[in-house]
């Protein structure tokens, strides 16, 4: 189950500070009549990385789908990094330019080279120097190991490059938050590895993630906390060698017994 | 050979296949002859048919276009040279009457004396649109600058042109050139200034009316610049409100006034001189210019979530593509005089260019929001999950995607449009095609024509509608992004 991460992660710089990322309290959310997020209360802190684990409609995407507000909840708050999201779209962009997000399908922007994609908001929404703008691009393609690619287009990679850069792309943020949405699940098994690398390297410097994944090797190897989510709501959550070795509800050990079992 | 026991023992490939050339094809005409027209039973009789039918018409036109006559003044004399040369019953065309009626199919009744200024205006409307129609090929753009500055110039002194006009279409050519050059940057405030010098040079009048429209913007940007840090939507209500304002009630006496104290202009033209493809193409190049960005709009109101901006947008929208084109322009000709204040002087040719605009904006909105409704919804995600707002993620992500999408689409309504121009001949323009063939049947000299003028009518249209497509072939490859 952890074939892809092969080497030793670093746990030296994951420290977990008192100081809370995000606050989430009773948060609830409809589609249409369809009861989604039920109860939801979740506290991140600062440098945690959160592994959200579930079976599919279990509503995981849609909970970190709310705390950038790609998602709209109608009952509970949500406040990230002190800013209480509410429909004051000053409060939304305050929050969206401190928060990256990482998709399941890349979401590049096809029409830019890479280089533009990963300067486009810092250009227009930090309103950085383009030149300034350009190095950090180049330091985070550096640093996910695609800076030769930098002038080519998004459709002329593969798709394990394609979701480095969008790493990339979050990261010339400089979010103080990151979130993956499923960043594996639409790659090819070999570039699987690749994307995970960058993460552990992202985990390892510090950096404060929520990841909705099925790579439990990964959630073993970095997360400190795993949360599973059944029908809305948030039936366990645990540190990885508890959850993993020790799973206390039946529908935790259901789930593990189906994604492991083979 | 060590590959022919692969299926049934175990076996370990030690060397990689190197990448071999495909199979030489039998290549040359025989092989796609046969693939293409003689594949099969069928596909062969189809063939002979089209033969035959294509052998069918050439036969029968042949003699008609071989014998045609380029060279004479009436119809009368035309037949007269088909009889001498040919002999009796024979047939031919005669396309002596484009020859010598040729100004009055391109110019309409404009002051010949005046010709030089559509001319002129044309060569530099080609100038304008360079930055914005080829801003990637430099070789274009020289080959495209090279040839309009030697047809503008050669026609401008043919027409007599006089020779400060001459001296100053001659300084934009070679500016355009050198920005072609240089830096397309610099071209952009003369396009951006064009449509006001292209309307000056074709209606003519005083200079102080476009400088004084030129006013407008500008005082409403002042007044946009003044409350922008503190209420930025009232500061661009403002803008435009005082930017229409001044428009209205100021810009009109302040012309008057300004050329009563210091006259200058060039001889006006009124807009019942103006005809075949002079008003085609104003008419066409004004729609175009206009209907994009408000089909833009458009859809973008249609998609918003605004309740009242998004059922404005859908009513305009549906109206408009359910009333023919010849509805609007009567609208324009007529009925609106009965609602604007008695003698209003409301241009008929800025009338229809409204209307022509407002119809082919109509469709250009669906057109679009055929394109907008192709993105895949996640890249709307990730522009909001940057951080960008509504305006620049549609700037920056939504729309170069989806304008890219809808490029056929668009420059089909374009093609629609130009052709339509030719409708307002029932509102009492000359259209080239209708109004300006009768009136050059009026005359005796060319009474009973009729093929010859719809044919080079024809032909004109054509050149200029299968120039855009092929254009939007270009702009469609050059954006491609994916396989490079």
């Amino acid at each position: 189950m952890s074939e892809a991460i092969n080497r030793q992660v670093d746990h030296s710089h994951m420290q977990v500070s008192d100081r809370v990322a995000i606050d989430i309290r009773n948060m609830n959310k409809w589609y249409g009549t369809f009861h989604v997020l039920r109860d939801i209360d979740l506290t991140v802190y600062q440098g945690e990385r959160i592994v959200i684990a579930g079976p599919s409609g279990s509503g995981k995407s849609t909970l970190i789908r709310c705390i950038n507000r790609l998602e709209e909840h109608q009952a509970g708050h949500i406040s990230v990094d002190g800013v209480e999201l509410t429909s004051d779209i000053k409060n939304i962009d305050k929050v969206r330019s401190e928060v990256g997000m990482v998709f399941q399908h890349f979401n590049l922007f096809p029409h830019l080279t890479v280089l533009e994609n990963c300067t486009l908001a810092p250009i227009w929404v930090r309103k950085t120097p383009r030149r300034e703008a350009e190095a950090t691009a180049m330091h985070f393609l550096e640093k996910v190991k695609i800076p030769d690619q930098a002038h080519k287009y998004p459709g002329q990679l593969s798709g394990g490059q394609q979701q480095r850069v969008a790493i990339a792309r979050s990261l010339c943020m400089q979010p103080k938050i990151m979130l993956f949405d499923e960043p594996t699940s639409a790659l090819d098994p070999e570039m699987i590895k690749e994307v995970l690398d960058t993460m552990i390297q992202l985990a390892e410097e510090g950096m404060t993630m929520i990841c909705v994944t099925h790579e439990m090797g990964f959630a073993q190897a970095v997360a400190n906390r795993v949360i599973f989510m059944d029908q809305g709501q948030i039936v366990e959550q645990n540190t990885p060698s508890e959850f993993f070795n020790n799973p206390k509800s039946e529908r935790t050990k259901l789930f593990l017994s189906q994604i492991l079992g083979h | 050979m060590s590959d022919t026991h692969a299926q049934t023992v175990p076996f370990v490939r030690d060397t990689m296949l190197p990448a071999a050339p495909p199979p030489a094809t039998q290549a040359g005409a025989v092989r796609w002859l046969r693939e293409n027209l003689f594949s099969g039973p069928v596909n062969t009789v189809l063939t002979i048919i089209g033969l035959l039918i294509i052998w069918f018409l050439v036969s029968h036109y042949w003699d008609w276009f071989a014998h045609s006559v380029w060279n004479a003044n009436s119809l009368n004399e035309c037949r007269q040279i088909i009889i001498d040369t040919w002999g009796e019953g024979a047939r031919g065309a005669c396309f002596a009457v484009i020859r010598e009626r040729w100004n009055q199919y391109v110019f309409g009744f404009y002051p010949p004396e005046l010709y030089w200024r559509p001319t002129m205006t044309f060569g530099l409307l080609i100038v304008a649109l360079v930055p914005v129609l080829f801003s990637a090929s430099l070789t274009i753009r020289r080959a495209v600058l090279v040839i309009t500055a030697i047809a503008t110039l050669t026609s401008m002194i043919a027409l007599g042109s006089p020779v400060i006009w001459l001296a100053f279409a001659t300084l934009v050519l070679a500016g355009g050139f050198v920005a072609s050059e240089r830096n397309l940057g610099w071209l952009l405030p003369f396009s951006m200034l064009y449509p006001l010098m292209g309307v000056w040079f074709l209606w003519g009048g005083s200079v102080w009316g476009p400088v004084f429209v030129l006013v407008g913007p500008v005082l409403g940007w002042i007044a946009w610049r003044i409350l922008a840090g503190r209420m930025p939507v009232i500061a661009v209500l403002a803008g435009v409100v005082v930017t229409l304002l001044f428009w209205l009630f100021l810009s009109g006496s302040a012309a008057e006034d300004a050329q009563r104290l210091l006259p200058m202009g060039i001889e006006a033209v009124r807009s019942d001189r103006f005809g075949g493809f002079l008003l085609s193409v104003t008419i066409g190049v004004a729609g175009i210019a206009l209907s994009l960005p408000l089909g833009i709009v458009l859809a973008l109101s249609r998609q918003s979530d605004m309740f009242l901006i998004k059922s404005l947008s859908v009513v305009f929208i549906e109206f408009i593509r359910g009333v023919p084109l010849i509805t609007l322009l009567f609208v324009a000709s007529l009925l609106l005089n009965y609602f604007l204040p008695p003698g209003t002087n409301f241009d008929i040719i800025l009338r229809v260019i409204i209307m022509v605009t407002l119809f082919a904006a109509a469709y250009m909105a669906e057109v679009i929001r055929g394109g907008l409704a192709a993105l895949p919804r996640g890249q709307y995600e990730a522009a909001d999950a940057l951080g960008l707002d509504y305006w620049k993620a549609q700037r920056l992500i939504i729309l170069p995607q989806a304008l890219k999408i809808s490029i056929p689409g668009i420059v089909s309504t374009f093609i629609g449009m130009f052709k339509d121009t030719t409708l307002v001949t029932f509102v009492g323009l000359y259209d080239p095609l209708k109004s300006m063939s009768d009136a050059v049947r009026a005359n005796i000299e060319w009474k009973g024509i009729y093929w010859e003028p719809f044919i080079f009518v024809g032909a004109i249209f054509f050149i200029i509608c299968f120039a855009m497509s092929r254009y939007s072939m270009y702009l469609e490859r050059r954006l491609q992004r994916d396989h490079k």
